[in-house]
């Protein structure tokens, strides 16, 4: 006997090894609960957070913009209505006033991390008799690439941009049969054109935003769009991107402006990952239950089984509470040994999706990460569960008789 | 005045009832109205036909049941008066228990089912501990199978080995409920000889329950139970009363 434990441990661990085969069974089941959780969660983790990668490495956390232009109904005070139906206006290119003013304000804000302004809007990029309808977008280099990593997304040339310089993406370079150096046509609605020259083709991953989007510096772009010295954007980022759409509201009441976050311009993404979550929540629950459902059974029949010695243990004077222990135990031990094996488990599954889930060039779908404070739930959860499943059987073994016990 | 014993009785019980199925139709008395006076020292036998009573008087004395009236002192401790953990406390310290079949622990060694009383009393297993149960086994002829499981022994020795933890608190009162009912004339008559022998160097109290009228002729004092009374035998008179 252990002399560092104490009486409830050792009648609990000799009982279990005692049962090995009931014991390795309920481990078991337990094991593969939690592998399946550990698994499930790190996968769903790794989605959520390869879609939050892919959103946000080409968009700002919050976009500030002008007030939209409404329509306002004409009134007349004499008969207390409406004299006419406005219709709305269509929505202006216009800038939004002060912006250097307002980026100062922004930049002010804790957890405001960058601000970049920007001028964007339909231009069409012309080569001899082809002409493509682009978004085109005027940026300073410094803080927009800290909120679209451009020179990472560059496949050709560089991110720099000079006066007279432009980016485009590769499939618009491809439709207009362009190339690095080369020069191209940028007219604008208002019938301003002017050449610039292929300075970087980027990929952002996303077919459409390669065959529209044309980034030029922020002046070039203002006199393109008409906007000389005005920005129609302000694009932010902040410390914690989950807090953008708080954020935001915050933005628009100081600033009176239009503040959109990212979680609400995909709000649509947003709901189906919570209903991702939430399913798998429930599928965690119930492998948790039948998982705690095993164990209780296992537990139930070994109270019946030991009733005699449970009996015996009372005849000796062991207490209630010692006996409720004992059993308790039992329970957390088999849930904690089910985590450590299924947390192995889980772990090797995550390896085997590691080498197997691979695109056809072989680079991975994901990155799938295992974060040790999900080993660290996974016990917890596992041992609290073992506990929780043990306490009808502990409690209906505790209230033994113990003449009946014995008796059998 | 009468003389009163420096030491109360290791066992007093003063009209002891027990009755089941209080309240309903079916509501039966075993047990009417019971005295018993039982020394420091006695080795008795407790014998009756079956259904007589005894195994629940047994269970009574041994605190493993609470009577329905009357009164129940062991060592002079009046246990109606005790709360279901005090009285398990003195069941633990006070009163040990050999089983027909002696029951002992599956899951532990000879050593560690002779260790159990004071593990469970003291909570934690000590060297102390391990050295009284050691010495308890070489007592009773087992120190060469202390690490054998219970069930790797025969059942003269499972018994043995329940004697051994029936001593490990050093009670006051052996409760033995046919002790020998399960083994061979030549096992049997060891078990016996060795309760003597116990009782005859500790001054331990046995209560035996059997119903070997061969076994219980060898034990000075039988008390017979039949229909819930104590009808004859050398019935101890309660204490005389002061004058």
């Amino acid at each position: 006997m252990n002399p560092l434990l104490p009486f409830e441990w050792i009648a609990a661990v000799r009982f279990l090894k005692e049962g090995r085969a009931q014991t390795l069974l309920t481990v078991v089941g337990a094991s593969v609960g939690v592998a399946v959780v550990v698994f499930m969660s790190a996968l769903l983790l790794a989605v959520q957070a390869n879609i939050f990668t892919r959103i946000l490495s080409t968009q700002p956390h919050i976009a500030i913009s002008p007030p939209k232009d409404e329509a306002r109904p004409l009134r007349d005070p004499r008969i207390a209505g409406e004299i006419a139906t406005i219709q709305a206006p269509a929505q202006k290119l216009r800038s939004i006033d002060q912006w250097q003013k307002i980026r100062a304000l922004l930049q002010s804000i804790p957890d405001v991390t960058v601000v970049s302004p920007s001028v964007s809007g339909a231009a069409f990029a012309v080569r001899g008799d082809a002409s493509k309808a682009i978004t085109l977008s005027g940026i300073e280099s410094e803080p927009f690439y800290k909120i679209v990593n451009l020179p990472e997304k560059i496949i050709s040339g560089s991110a720099r941009l000079a006066a007279n310089d432009m980016l485009v993406g590769s499939q618009l370079a491809i439709n207009l049969g362009v190339g690095l150096g080369e020069k191209i046509h940028i007219r604008s609605a208002t019938g301003i054109d002017e050449i610039y020259t292929i300075s970087g083709i980027f990929d952002l991953g996303n077919r459409g935003a390669n065959e529209r989007s044309v980034f030029v510096p922020l002046r070039a772009a203002q006199n393109l769009l008409g906007l000389q010295g005005g920005a129609n954007a302000l694009d932010i980022n902040v410390a914690d991107p989950m807090t953008a759409e708080s954020m935001a509201l915050r933005m628009a009441a100081e600033t009176g402006l239009q503040a959109d976050s990212w979680i609400k311009t995909f709000d649509q993404l947003f709901t189906s990952l919570r209903t991702q979550t939430a399913a798998n929540r429930a599928i965690q629950f119930f492998v948790g239950l039948a998982v705690a459902l095993g164990i209780a059974s296992v537990l139930v029949v070994s109270v019946v089984q030991r009733s005699k010695e449970i009996g015996i243990l009372r005849a000796m004077g062991a207490s209630r509470g010692q006996i409720l222990r004992i059993f308790l135990l039992q329970g957390a031990i088999v849930g904690l040994l089910g985590s450590i094996v299924g947390s192995a488990l889980g772990a090797g599954f995550v390896q085997l999706w590691r080498i197997f889930a691979r695109n056809p060039d072989g680079t991975p779908f994901f990155v799938i990460t295992l974060a040790p404070g999900l080993f660290l739930i996974a016990g917890l959860v596992a041992t609290l569960t073992g506990l929780l499943a043990a306490l009808m059987p502990a409690i209906s073994a505790s209230r033994l008789n113990p003449v009946e016990a014995i008796r059998g | 005045m009468a003389d009163i014993p420096a030491t109360p009785p290791v066992l007093r019980l003063e009209g002891v009832r027990r009755s089941f199925g209080i309240g309903t139709d079916v509501e039966i008395e075993i047990l009417h109205g019971i005295d018993l006076v039982i020394e420091q020292g006695e080795f008795c036998a407790l014998i009756g036909p079956s259904g007589s009573g005894k195994s629940t008087l047994l269970n009574i004395i041994g605190l493993l049941d609470r009577a329905t009236a009357g009164k129940v002192f062991i060592m002079g401790a009046d246990t109606d008066s005790l709360a279901d953990a005090e009285l398990t406390r003195l069941r633990s310290r006070r009163i040990g228990f050999v089983f027909q079949n002696a029951l002992l622990i599956p899951a532990f060694t000879a050593l560690e089912n002779v260790m159990m009383p004071q593990l469970v009393d003291r909570g934690w297993p000590d060297e102390a501990m391990r050295r009284n149960a050691e010495s308890l086994l070489g007592r009773v002829g087992l120190a060469a199978r202390k690490d054998n499981l219970a069930n790797a022994m025969s059942g003269g020795q499972q018994q043995r080995v329940a004697i051994a933890r029936a001593l490990a608190m050093n009670p006051a009162l052996i409760l033995a409920d046919e002790p020998t009912g399960n083994l061979d004339t030549k096992s049997a008559e060891s078990v016996l000889a060795l309760m003597r022998e116990v009782n005859l160097a500790n001054r331990t109290t046995f209560l035996i329950v059997t119903h070997n009228m061969e076994l219980a002729r060898q034990t000075d004092r039988i008390i017979e139970v039949v229909d819930g009374r104590i009808s004859t035998g050398t019935n101890t008179p309660l204490l005389p009363a002061v004058a």
